[in-house]
């Protein structure tokens, strides 16, 4: 599983490579070409972990138990092969600690000075051109070899080629909340991002533009791809191939703010059917009912539409949310609270005691109010 | 002078009142007043930048705690790291080699004494004017606050739209004037080795602590400069409509992400060149052999600083440069792994076949050359750059450099202090203290650090406030914040010793260690003038020399 993401690596995407020099240079020599197989690095990281490394747990992608948000959990392509390089970093520098570490202890109890000592001063070295050159030459070998396996990896996801069936979707980052839109598709939505699941037999990534309204933030997923900052002026891209269905947590990773820690992320991984017919249910207007008309009405004369918009209704707002489709949601506030009427109606009411420092102002309704709008909202579906 | 008229001025000093005693300490240019003065300010906000640390992370013990809002905690965290890279370890490091440098290099003071002064003067100020913003920030809106844009201010979050109030200008301001001041020390330490090493003092017969200090303050001058630039663009931005950062008009967030990080990644290396500046003299003194290959520890020096000019960017991995810029800075990164591990394999190497005695400096040096192998090894992962795209942000990265700047300088920065304390004051401290506060402070250092790493594997990113339960993280932070108390009781013991030492210690002579430069080669403490003789070496180890005449250094070198 955890090799899948390096096959895909395409070597022709490096050809203008600054790596791409030193690697030709590299695979004249045959034993040196071993290096550069990514099934060795992974064999090779994986025996060195397996050697006791506490990390070992959290390696284990099938106990998921640990966190959500495991790092070493992967379940789409970048952050395979993202894996795949971090275990032969760990494996590498565990071997140099063990040994650098191994010395220093041995320096330590060999040579502590012994009660009965003598008084007198030890041999005075003062150098060894062989042995420095030694310890020279040596990481400089190590540092040629992590960087090779590196580059590589940087290239395979940076310079991968978007296939035409490609899901095309725009992130906003907003203080303190995610806005997502789907170009093609006519979706625009917040907070819960959905994606349809990825068949490695013909792959159908989702490409995500990111772009920011105010601050900086950062989308990070860490089941499903490293992080990349969301930053005004600045937009930038990252992809994600996910291959098992279900919901990846993650959160904004870039200080943006005294709301950043309530900043959450939340990706439904769904299967295609399920993708589609979300998108069917999406891109339908609102449907309000006579029942709850008083509360449409509240939420089309008051400042609820200065920043949000429900779709058929006079609300276009941009600031905040797209409520068309509220009720679709499973959370409020960006994943801070669980989307239940009650939670909506404080939410309006007072949202400091969700999520104190949000840009949602509290409304100043009465109670009677309240339940209308609260009513009306919880038949956007 | 003559020496009878010095020693009569001395006493004369001793019998003033207070009053003219610390009118005296505010108007000295003796370089070691100076230096005590950075040490003593530096300290002070070591324990004001502690209790911030300790505020974060008692808010962040449990998942959901309400200790502080989420307003004070973005203040806090700003406000301690602020404090602790240019009020802390920055003044910290230029006092001891205000102290240090003239002592072993065999001068009488620095180079420039006014401008001596002058730079400490402004440095004070400025750690003086960040911490008037918990009052004056807001003016007139009302009870004031702190700046809480975070220790690099990221824009546009700078910007008037999302900064109101001074909080910003004062973050701004009080970086500016302090840089001025770090610039004029290391002007002042660059002039004095180069121009005031005793006779026979060739560079390459300097003490290592002089060279590491040397291209210490090459780098000060080349890392503040973009960031005094960049703060003066900021204020353009606030107060005079520029729109370098204003991305609402056009200005661009990542120019000021590169002005900062090349100031950052210099001042790292401006932060632990003066930490393997003490190991280089305390593990030499306590395994009783020569330093190890001297020419290769300069060289590794100088291509340190040289490669630390252009690895600014592996802190900007997550900002969406292009595959050839980001392999680039792995490139570089990877690089300055190298020199930095010989200086490692040195180290050893000088402990190898030698005598090693356990007193406290030794002790911290161990501890030093042990954590600073982790810290350099998670560097490397970090230097990945796609194991980065994970990394960069969370906790991992907070318990990475928490482990060199705690763990590698603070812990170096205790040797210093056991080792030089004798010599600074004339009294030995305790050693069994000395000894408690290690191991104290290497329990709560190992709990708080090495549990830091976990989270940030698990998917926590740092600077927030709270976060959910059932990431994995709720055992973690707790163990992390238990080992903050063990290091407050560490530091209660070491200002306990120190104090008590102060007063009542036992007089510890000029040379408790039997040590080989040049500064125990004079009373302890050092007269005004230092050296009533200039004195002449022919070695780097000038006082081994004096104490083995049979077998001299400068037979060897």
């Amino acid at each position: 599983m955890l090799s899948r993401g390096c096959v895909r690596f395409q070597p022709t995407a490096l050809s203008e490579e600054l790596s791409v020099t030193l690697m030709s240079e590299l695979r004249r020599d045959k034993k040196m070409r071993k290096f550069g197989s990514s099934d060795w690095l992974m064999r090779l990281g994986q025996v060195v972990l397996l050697l006791g490394l506490p990390i070992t747990t959290l390696a284990d992608p099938a106990d998921r138990s640990i966190s959500p948000t495991n790092i070493f959990a992967p379940v789409s392509t970048p952050a395979h092969s993202i894996i795949g390089l971090s275990l032969f970093v760990l494996a590498v520098t565990a071997a140099i600690f063990v040994i650098v570490a191994g010395l220093l202890v041995y320096c330590v109890v060999r040579f502590a000075n012994r009660a009965d000592d003598d008084g007198r001063e030890p041999p005075q070295v003062y150098g060894s051109n062989q042995v420095e050159l030694a310890w020279t030459v040596i990481p400089i070998l190590i540092s040629v070899v992590l960087f090779m396996a590196t580059a590589r990896v940087i290239a395979s996801v940076q310079k991968a080629a978007r296939p035409a069936d490609a899901i095309q979707v725009i992130a906003i980052g907003h203080q303190f909340w995610w806005e997502y839109r789907y170009p093609d598709l006519k979706v625009v939505t917040a907070n819960e991002l959905h994606v349809p699941v990825s068949d490695p037999a013909h792959p159908t990534p989702t490409f995500i533009t990111l772009l920011s309204a105010d601050t900086d933030h950062s989308f990070w997923v860490p089941r499903l791809a490293g992080k990349t900052d969301l930053i005004p002026n600045h937009p930038n891209t990252m992809w994600i191939d996910p291959q098992q269905t279900g919901l990846y947590l993650g959160q904004c990773a870039q200080y943006c703010g005294t709301q950043h820690a309530k900043m959450l992320l939340r990706v439904y991984v769904q299967s295609r059917e399920e993708f589609d017919r979300w998108i069917e249910e999406q891109s339908q207007p609102a449907q309000a009912s006579a029942a709850v008309s008083e509360g449409q009405h509240i939420f089309q004369t008051t400042a609820c539409i200065n920043c949000h918009a429900v779709n058929g209704t006079v609300g276009d707002g941009r600031f905040g949310p797209d409520l068309t489709h509220l009720m679709s949601r499973e959370t409020i506030a960006s994943g801070a609270a669980p989307n239940t009427p009650e939670n909506l109606r404080l939410w309006i009411q007072n949202p400091d005691a969700i999520k104190p420092g949000s840009k949602m102002p509290a409304m100043g309704l009465s109670d009677p109010e309240l339940d209308a709008l609260t009513a009306y909202l919880a038949t956007l579906r | 002078m003559s020496t009878d008229s010095i020693a009569t001025f001395n006493v004369d000093m001793a019998s003033r009142p207070l009053v003219a005693k610390l009118h005296e300490w505010v108007t000295t240019v003796d370089h070691k007043r100076l230096g005590l003065l950075y040490i003593v300010y530096s300290f002070i906000f070591l324990l004001i930048a502690g209790i911030e640390a300790t505020v974060i992370r008692i808010q962040l013990i449990r998942p959901h705690n309400n200790f502080v809002s989420p307003d004070v905690f973005n203040r806090m965290f700003t406000m301690h790291g602020t404090t602790m890279i240019f009020f802390v370890v920055m003044p910290m490091l230029f006092g001891f080699a205000n102290y240090l440098v003239p002592l072993m290099i065999g001068a009488r003071d620095m180079a420039f004494p006014r401008l001596n002064a002058f730079s400490f003067w402004l440095t004070a100020f400025g750690g003086i004017l960040l911490y008037f913003s918990f009052l004056g920030a807001n003016g007139l809106y009302g009870a004031g606050n702190a700046p809480d844009v975070g220790w690099f201010a990221y824009a546009p979050l700078t910007s008037k739209t999302f900064s109101l109030g001074h909080s910003t200008d004062f973050w701004t301001l009080s970086l500016l004037v302090s840089g001025f001041g770090s610039i004029g020390t290391a002007i002042n330490i660059i002039a004095t080795i180069l121009c005031m090493r005793c006779p026979g003092m060739t560079l390459g017969k300097m003490p290592l602590l002089a060279w590491l200090n040397l291209i210490m303050a090459v780098l000060v001058i080349l890392a503040i400069s973009p960031l005094s630039a960049a703060q003066i663009m900021l204020l353009v931005d606030r107060y005079l409509g520029g729109h370098f950062f204003d991305t609402q008009a056009g200005g661009s967030a990542v120019m000021w992400m590169h002005f900062f990080w090349i100031f950052g990644h210099p001042e790292v290396y401006v932060l632990v060149l003066p930490a393997f500046a003490f190991a280089s003299e305390i593990i030499p003194v306590f395994s009783r052999k020569a330093i190890f290959g001297y020419p290769v520890m300069v060289a590794a020096t100088v291509c340190i600083a040289f490669i630390a000019m252009s690895v600014w960017a592996h802190h900007m991995f997550t900002v969406g440069m292009s595959a050839n810029a980001n392999t680039f800075f792995v490139l570089s990164t990877m690089a300055i792994a190298v020199p930095t591990g010989i200086k490692i394999f040195n180290w050893l190497a000088t402990m190898w076949g030698g005598k090693i005695h356990f007193k406290t400096p030794m002790l911290f040096s161990i501890a030093f050359l042990f954590q600073f192998l982790i810290a350099g090894l998670t560097g490397i992962m970090l230097s990945a750059a796609p194991f980065n795209w994970h990394l960069g942000n969370s906790y991992f990265v907070v318990a990475h450099f928490h482990y060199v700047i705690v763990g590698a300088i603070l812990f170096m920065t205790f040797a210093a202090f056991y080792y030089w304390f004798p010599k600074m004051f004339g009294k030995m401290y305790i050693e069994t203290l000395g000894k408690l506060h290690f191991w104290l402070f290497l329990i709560g250092f190992h709990l708080t650090f090495d549990f830091m790493h976990i989270p940030g594997l698990l998917g926590m990113p740092r600077r927030i406030y709270t976060y959910e339960p059932g990431r994995g993280w709720d055992t973690l932070n707790l163990i992390v914040t238990i080992g903050v108390f063990f290091q407050a009781a560490a530091i209660v013991v070491f200002v306990a010793n120190l104090l008590w030492s102060y007063f009542r210690g036992e007089t510890a002579g000029s040379d408790p260690w039997d040590a080989w430069t040049l500064e125990w080669s004079t009373s302890s403490p050092p007269p005004v003038y230092n050296f009533a003789v200039i004195p002449e070496v022919r070695s780097r180890r000038p006082l081994w020399d004096r104490k083995h005449p049979e077998d001299p250094d400068w037979k060897y070198e």
